[in-house]
Protein backbone atom coordinates (compact mmCIF):
# COMPACT_ATOMS: atom_id res chain seq x y z
CA UNK A 1 0.00 0.00 0.00
CA UNK A 2 1.64 3.14 -0.96
CA UNK A 3 0.23 6.15 0.68
CA UNK A 4 2.23 9.61 0.24
CA UNK A 5 1.53 13.01 2.34
CA UNK A 6 -2.05 11.52 3.24
CA UNK A 7 -3.08 10.07 -0.18
CA UNK A 8 -3.53 6.34 -1.20
CA UNK A 9 -2.02 6.01 -4.70
CA UNK A 10 -4.32 4.03 -6.67
CA UNK A 11 -1.99 0.82 -6.90
CA UNK A 12 -3.17 -0.28 -10.39
CA UNK A 13 -1.85 2.97 -12.53
CA UNK A 14 1.14 3.25 -13.63
CA UNK A 15 4.25 5.14 -11.59
CA UNK A 16 4.01 8.57 -13.41
CA UNK A 17 -0.05 8.58 -13.14
CA UNK A 18 -0.50 7.79 -9.77
CA UNK A 19 1.74 10.54 -8.53
CA UNK A 20 -0.44 13.14 -9.75
CA UNK A 21 -3.28 12.29 -7.70
CA UNK A 22 -1.27 14.02 -4.99
CA UNK A 23 -2.45 17.61 -5.20
CA UNK A 24 0.22 20.13 -6.10
CA UNK A 25 2.29 16.86 -8.21
CA UNK A 26 1.34 16.75 -12.18
CA UNK A 27 2.82 14.56 -14.83
CA UNK A 28 6.27 16.75 -15.43
CA UNK A 29 6.27 16.96 -11.23
CA UNK A 30 5.71 13.09 -10.95
CA UNK A 31 8.45 11.97 -13.75
CA UNK A 32 11.52 14.11 -12.02
CA UNK A 33 10.34 12.67 -8.68
CA UNK A 34 10.61 9.03 -10.45
CA UNK A 35 13.85 10.24 -11.99
CA UNK A 36 15.16 10.75 -9.42
CA UNK A 37 14.19 8.27 -7.44
CA UNK A 38 15.60 5.74 -10.02
CA UNK A 39 12.12 4.52 -10.74
CA UNK A 40 11.05 3.81 -14.01
CA UNK A 41 7.55 5.43 -15.15
CA UNK A 42 5.59 2.60 -16.27
CA UNK A 43 6.12 0.58 -13.14
CA UNK A 44 2.73 0.34 -11.45
CA UNK A 45 2.11 1.96 -8.12
CA UNK A 46 1.43 -1.48 -6.71
CA UNK A 47 4.42 -3.07 -7.99
CA UNK A 48 7.06 -0.66 -6.20
CA UNK A 49 9.23 -2.49 -3.47
CA UNK A 50 8.94 -1.31 -0.01
CA UNK A 51 12.66 0.76 -0.48
CA UNK A 52 11.40 2.24 -3.57
CA UNK A 53 8.00 3.02 -1.87
CA UNK A 54 9.77 4.61 1.24
CA UNK A 55 12.69 6.59 -0.83
CA UNK A 56 9.79 8.23 -3.08
CA UNK A 57 7.67 8.96 -0.21
CA UNK A 58 10.52 11.12 1.43
CA UNK A 59 11.68 12.84 -1.70
CA UNK A 60 7.91 14.18 -1.95
CA UNK A 61 7.27 14.92 1.64
CA UNK A 62 10.54 16.86 1.88
CA UNK A 63 11.28 18.82 -1.33
CA UNK A 64 7.45 19.59 -2.53
CA UNK A 65 4.93 21.71 -1.18
CA UNK A 66 1.30 19.14 -1.62
CA UNK A 67 -1.98 18.61 -0.66
CA UNK A 68 -2.87 20.89 2.51
CA UNK A 69 0.42 22.73 2.66
CA UNK A 70 -0.11 23.85 -1.04
CA UNK A 71 -3.77 24.53 -1.21
CA UNK A 72 -3.92 27.18 2.33
CA UNK A 73 -0.50 29.05 0.77
CA UNK A 74 -2.71 29.90 -2.63
CA UNK A 75 -5.55 30.92 -0.33
CA UNK A 76 -2.86 32.95 1.26
CA UNK A 77 -2.15 34.45 -2.04
CA UNK A 78 -5.66 35.00 -2.85
CA UNK A 79 -6.14 36.38 0.41
CA UNK A 80 -3.61 38.87 0.57
CA UNK A 81 -5.09 40.26 -2.96
CA UNK A 82 -8.29 40.37 -1.37
CA UNK A 83 -6.87 42.33 1.55
CA UNK A 84 -4.61 45.05 -0.02
CA UNK A 85 -7.79 46.17 -2.42
CA UNK A 86 -6.06 46.18 -5.77
CA UNK A 87 -7.70 44.89 -9.05
CA UNK A 88 -7.18 41.56 -9.12
CA UNK A 89 -8.65 41.33 -5.44
CA UNK A 90 -11.86 42.72 -6.70
CA UNK A 91 -12.31 40.39 -9.52
CA UNK A 92 -11.70 37.62 -7.20
CA UNK A 93 -14.08 39.23 -4.46
CA UNK A 94 -16.81 39.58 -7.16
CA UNK A 95 -16.35 35.83 -8.52
CA UNK A 96 -15.09 37.11 -11.99
CA UNK A 97 -12.16 36.87 -14.03
CA UNK A 98 -9.31 37.31 -12.63
CA UNK A 99 -7.05 37.60 -15.30
CA UNK A 100 -8.17 40.16 -18.08
CA UNK A 101 -11.11 37.61 -19.91
CA UNK A 102 -14.18 38.72 -21.86
CA UNK A 103 -16.77 38.42 -19.84
CA UNK A 104 -19.47 39.27 -21.87
CA UNK A 105 -20.09 35.40 -22.59
CA UNK A 106 -18.89 32.47 -21.23
CA UNK A 107 -16.25 32.46 -18.62
CA UNK A 108 -18.82 30.14 -16.91
CA UNK A 109 -16.27 28.54 -14.82
CA UNK A 110 -15.82 31.43 -12.34
CA UNK A 111 -19.09 32.50 -12.65
CA UNK A 112 -21.39 28.98 -12.52
CA UNK A 113 -23.85 27.85 -13.41
CA UNK A 114 -25.88 30.46 -15.87
CA UNK A 115 -28.53 32.38 -13.99
CA UNK A 116 -32.02 32.73 -16.54
CA UNK A 117 -33.88 36.14 -16.05
CA UNK A 118 -37.36 35.52 -16.15
CA UNK A 119 -39.59 36.95 -18.60
CA UNK A 120 -36.22 38.25 -20.35
CA UNK A 121 -38.15 40.23 -23.67
CA UNK A 122 -37.19 38.01 -26.59
CA UNK A 123 -36.20 39.73 -29.72
CA UNK A 124 -39.14 40.58 -31.96
CA UNK A 125 -38.80 39.54 -35.67
CA UNK B 1 5.76 38.89 -20.40
CA UNK B 2 7.46 39.90 -17.57
CA UNK B 3 10.19 42.90 -17.79
CA UNK B 4 13.80 42.46 -17.92
CA UNK B 5 14.83 41.91 -14.34
CA UNK B 6 17.87 44.16 -15.82
CA UNK B 7 16.26 47.23 -15.85
CA UNK B 8 14.54 46.93 -12.65
CA UNK B 9 11.72 48.08 -11.54
CA UNK B 10 9.82 51.12 -13.65
CA UNK B 11 8.84 54.04 -11.65
CA UNK B 12 7.63 57.69 -13.16
CA UNK B 13 11.03 59.84 -12.78
CA UNK B 14 9.29 62.89 -11.08
CA UNK B 15 7.01 60.56 -8.54
CA UNK B 16 10.10 58.73 -7.40
CA UNK B 17 11.62 62.58 -7.09
CA UNK B 18 8.64 63.74 -4.79
CA UNK B 19 8.84 60.69 -2.84
CA UNK B 20 12.99 61.06 -1.92
CA UNK B 21 12.64 65.03 -1.29
CA UNK B 22 9.57 63.86 1.14
CA UNK B 23 11.64 60.78 2.47
CA UNK B 24 14.56 63.19 3.27
CA UNK B 25 12.98 65.54 4.91
CA UNK B 26 10.31 63.33 6.79
CA UNK B 27 7.23 64.82 5.79
CA UNK B 28 4.12 63.44 4.23
CA UNK B 29 1.63 64.57 2.03
CA UNK B 30 -0.68 63.61 -0.71
CA UNK B 31 0.77 63.13 -4.02
CA UNK B 32 -1.46 63.68 -6.90
CA UNK B 33 -0.70 61.19 -9.50
CA UNK B 34 -1.76 60.55 -13.18
CA UNK B 35 1.19 57.89 -13.32
CA UNK B 36 -0.98 54.76 -12.89
CA UNK B 37 1.82 52.75 -14.60
CA UNK B 38 4.58 53.09 -11.51
CA UNK B 39 5.50 50.28 -9.72
CA UNK B 40 5.23 50.75 -5.93
CA UNK B 41 8.42 50.55 -4.57
CA UNK B 42 9.49 50.24 -1.25
CA UNK B 43 10.27 53.33 -0.75
CA UNK B 44 6.54 54.55 -0.92
CA UNK B 45 5.32 52.50 1.40
CA UNK B 46 3.45 54.58 4.42
CA UNK B 47 3.01 57.38 1.66
CA UNK B 48 -0.55 58.18 0.30
CA UNK B 49 -1.01 59.02 -3.14
CA UNK B 50 -4.00 60.11 -4.77
CA UNK B 51 -4.18 58.31 -7.89
CA UNK B 52 -6.48 59.42 -11.23
CA UNK B 53 -8.66 56.76 -12.46
CA UNK B 54 -8.97 59.35 -15.62
CA UNK B 55 -12.38 60.67 -13.66
CA UNK B 56 -10.98 61.52 -10.27
CA UNK B 57 -8.21 61.31 -7.63
CA UNK B 58 -8.71 57.80 -5.46
CA UNK B 59 -6.58 58.48 -2.18
CA UNK B 60 -4.45 55.21 -2.34
CA UNK B 61 -2.45 54.29 1.36
CA UNK B 62 0.60 52.39 0.24
CA UNK B 63 1.50 49.10 3.17
CA UNK B 64 4.42 46.95 2.82
CA UNK B 65 2.20 43.88 0.99
CA UNK B 66 1.42 46.47 -2.14
CA UNK B 67 5.14 46.79 -3.09
CA UNK B 68 5.06 45.20 -6.24
CA UNK B 69 2.33 46.04 -7.77
CA UNK B 70 1.39 49.70 -9.77
CA UNK B 71 -0.20 52.13 -8.36
CA UNK B 72 -3.06 52.07 -11.28
CA UNK B 73 -4.30 48.68 -9.87
CA UNK B 74 -5.63 50.29 -6.88
CA UNK B 75 -7.59 52.92 -8.21
CA UNK B 76 -10.35 51.11 -10.85
CA UNK B 77 -11.51 53.21 -13.71
CA UNK B 78 -14.94 51.07 -14.11
CA UNK B 79 -17.81 51.77 -12.40
CA UNK B 80 -20.41 48.43 -12.83
CA UNK B 81 -23.38 49.24 -10.92
CA UNK B 82 -25.85 46.18 -11.62
CA UNK B 83 -28.19 45.20 -14.18
CA UNK B 84 -31.55 46.91 -14.70
CA UNK B 85 -34.10 45.31 -12.65
CA UNK B 86 -37.10 44.18 -14.64
CA UNK B 87 -39.65 45.87 -11.76
CA UNK B 88 -37.94 49.03 -12.40
CA UNK B 89 -37.69 48.63 -16.37
CA UNK B 90 -42.34 48.51 -15.66
CA UNK B 91 -42.59 51.17 -13.24
CA UNK B 92 -41.15 53.64 -15.42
Amino acid sequence: MARISGIDLPRNKRGEIGLTYIYGIGRSTARTILDRCGVHYDVKVGEWTDEQATRIRTLVTETFKTEGELRSEVQLNIKRLLDIGCYRGLRHRKGLPVRGQRTKNNSRTRKGKRKTIANKKKATK
Amino acid sequence: MARSLKKGPFVEYTLENKVTVMNNATRKTVIKTWSRRSMIIPEFVGHTFAVHNGNKFIPVYVTENMVGHKLGEFSPTRTFRGHSNKKDKVKK
